[in-house]
């Protein structure tokens, strides 16, 4: 290397010190450490000792909550497609040139930041099975509503629905690609009398893919970790439904003091990442397009 | 269809949409202000009557909410600072300087954002409490002045924006890159700062897992934990329950109305990171 890129490789590496210096303390030592504890035995108390796959083995084998809560998870993943279609679909209502859309926008949006303890607090009362407001709405409408938090069939969907009212935050960033959308594809499109349904599947759509894997894609991490709706809702209740992977891998850690256990929990959860996140971005070759790209 | 009929129908489902949004804000904040009966009613009365106001004051009587505001404050204050700071360096680095390896990096930061919390949760509070640091806020502050990946992110693609002859201009009349970064380089991106600075707020605002991990004196919550513990304690009482539940909402949602441009800027500048 020459003296210049030397100097160089210095700077670089002093300007990113701050991040590499957590990254290093923060992430790499942790991941490294958490793939080790998963093959111990540590209760916190005494020193960790080696178990091999004993965690990873009796967490598949002998738990009996341990796949029930992949399962509960992966029915969580019902709420992707459901708030793609609602997000995108807000978001094409409010690309229009209305009168006081931007009180649309900001009312539709508001929900998105409240903060995630007072939502679920507020969802609690609004899913009250008697005195609630979606049961009181249906009840004007002579519709029995079902016990929502408290039914073991509906406490998941009562947590879609809950989260569908969140849409917001990811319709104004669809809104925002939608606006980025050349005009001249749509008026090519008009040119070859595509209806407005042809437009939406053939121009819009493929226009703003790269924005709707990002969504896809940190929608599928956040799934796997969803966690904090469910730690104050339901705690895993009832009858252990809610009893999503991150909760147990919660209670594993700070309840049981398992942290072995929590370590290998966390560590299939890694893979399980990945191997998702690498289907996603596999398939994505398929469908995602980038502006300028050649095929 | 005639322009007019189809502005009429779009307007029917955007007022039709808003009200279905809305009603939950409106069924918290009227709930909040009944008395015990009206709460239990059998059908929704969406005006109280009579107007309790007390409940208020009831709620905040057994949640302390200057003492949690004061403490989510800090902890907002300190990720504030710790992330602009530590964010502008990398950023820089990043973006505006050519070395060797510097992708390598930038690519395994990028990688991070994709990590599950979960993986380093237990390692770090391990790491935490072996120092004697947990019951303290400084495990919720301190990581905040080691760089956050995502807002590195988008201040890098701000940063990528700006032209590339103005650096050149200050290295021909002898400024460091420590010189171009501060004179040059920030004063022109107090949009991206204040954006992931905001960002950085409502996320220690909102946070959970974090207080919940790691404060456990009561002195110490923040209003997160604190109106998860007064739901504990006072489950049921809806009309109070809501109550601390809108002085936890209220704050943020006037901080987006003062700062909606941050905010729109802010999403503009997630949508072009993709």
């Amino acid at each position: 290397m020459r003296r210049s890129e030397r100097r160089a490789v210095l700077t670089g590496l002093m300007f990113v010190s701050p991040w590499l210096i957590g990254f290093l303390i923060f992430t790499l030592y942790p991941v490294i450490a958490s793939g080790y504890l998963s093959f111990t035995d540590y209760r916190v108390l005494a020193p960790p000792r080696w178990v091999g796959m004993a965690n990873y083995h009796s967490l598949v084998i002998d738990h009996d909550y341990f796949l029930p809560s992949l399962w509960d998870t992966i029915f969580m993943f019902l709420e992707l497609p459901l708030s793609l279609i609602m997000g995108l679909a807000l978001a094409l209502l409010l690309d229009q040139k209305l009168r006081g859309i931007a009180v649309y926008r900001t009312l539709f949006y508001l929900p998105s930041i409240v903060p995630v303890v007072s939502s679920a607090v507020l969802w609690m009362w609004v899913l009250n099975p008697e005195h609630g407001l979606i049961n009181s709405v249906l009840h004007s409408m002579h519709i029995p509503g079902p016990a929502w938090l408290a039914s073991p069939a509906w406490a998941k969907p009562a947590m879609i629905l809950m989260d569908l009212w969140g849409v917001g935050g990811g319709m104004v960033i669809y809104l925002a690609a939608l606006q980025g959308v050349p005009t001249s594809l749509y008026e090519a499109a008009d040119l070859d009398g595509a209806n407005g349904w042809k437009k939406i599947r053939y121009v819009t759509i493929p226009s703003i893919s790269p924005v709707i894997f990002f969504n896809l894609i940190m929608g599928v991490i956040g799934t796997f970790q969803y966690f904090t709706q469910t730690y104050i809702m339901t705690n895993g209740g009832p009858n252990n439904s809610t009893l999503f992977y991150a909760i147990y891998l919660y209670q594993n850690a700070f309840q049981y003091f398992r942290m072995g256990t929590a370590c290998a929990m966390a560590w299939i959860l890694f893979l399980i990442t990945l191997v998702a996140t690498f289907v996603v971005f596999k398939s994505s070759a398929r469908w995602v397009y980038y502006e300028g790209e050649t095929r | 269809m005639t322009k007019r009929t189809s502005q009429i129908l779009g307007h029917s489902v955007l007022i039709l949409l808003s009200i279905v949004f809305f009603a939950p804000f409106l069924f918290m904040v009227s709930t909040s202000l009944k008395a015990d009966q009206q709460v239990f009613s059998d059908h929704i009365q969406w005006i109280p009557h009579p107007i309790v106001w007390s409940n208020y004051p009831e709620a905040l009587k057994f949640f302390p909410f200057l003492t949690y505001l004061r403490n989510t404050l800090i902890l907002c204050a300190g990720n504030v600072i710790g992330t602009v700071l530590s964010a502008a360096l990398p950023a820089y680095a990043f973006s505006r300087l050519k070395w060797k390896g510097r992708d390598v990096l930038f690519y395994t930061m990028i990688a991070t954002i994709m990590l599950p919390s979960q993986v380093t949760l237990l390692p770090v509070f391990l790491l935490f409490r072996a120092i004697g640091w947990t019951g303290t806020f400084l495990p919720l502050i301190v990581p905040a002045f080691f760089g956050k990946a995502f807002s590195i992110f988008l201040l890098r693609q701000f940063f990528l924006g700006i032209p590339q002859e103005l650096s050149d201009a200050a290295r021909i009349d002898g400024c460091s890159e420590w010189g171009i970064l501060w004179r040059i380089i920030m004063p022109l991106a107090k949009p991206a700062i204040a954006t992931i600075a905001l960002f950085s707020f409502m996320g220690t605002w909102t946070d959970f897992q974090g207080p919940l991990i790691y404060l456990h004196n009561e002195k110490l919550y923040t209003l997160a934990i604190g109106l998860n513990s007064f739901l504990g304690r006072h489950g049921g009482e809806w009309n109070l329950l809501m109550a601390a539940s809108t002085v936890v909402t209220v704050p943020l949602i006037i901080i987006f109305f003062v700062a909606q441009k941050t905010f729109v800027e802010g999403i503009a500048l997630t949508g072009r990171a993709n």
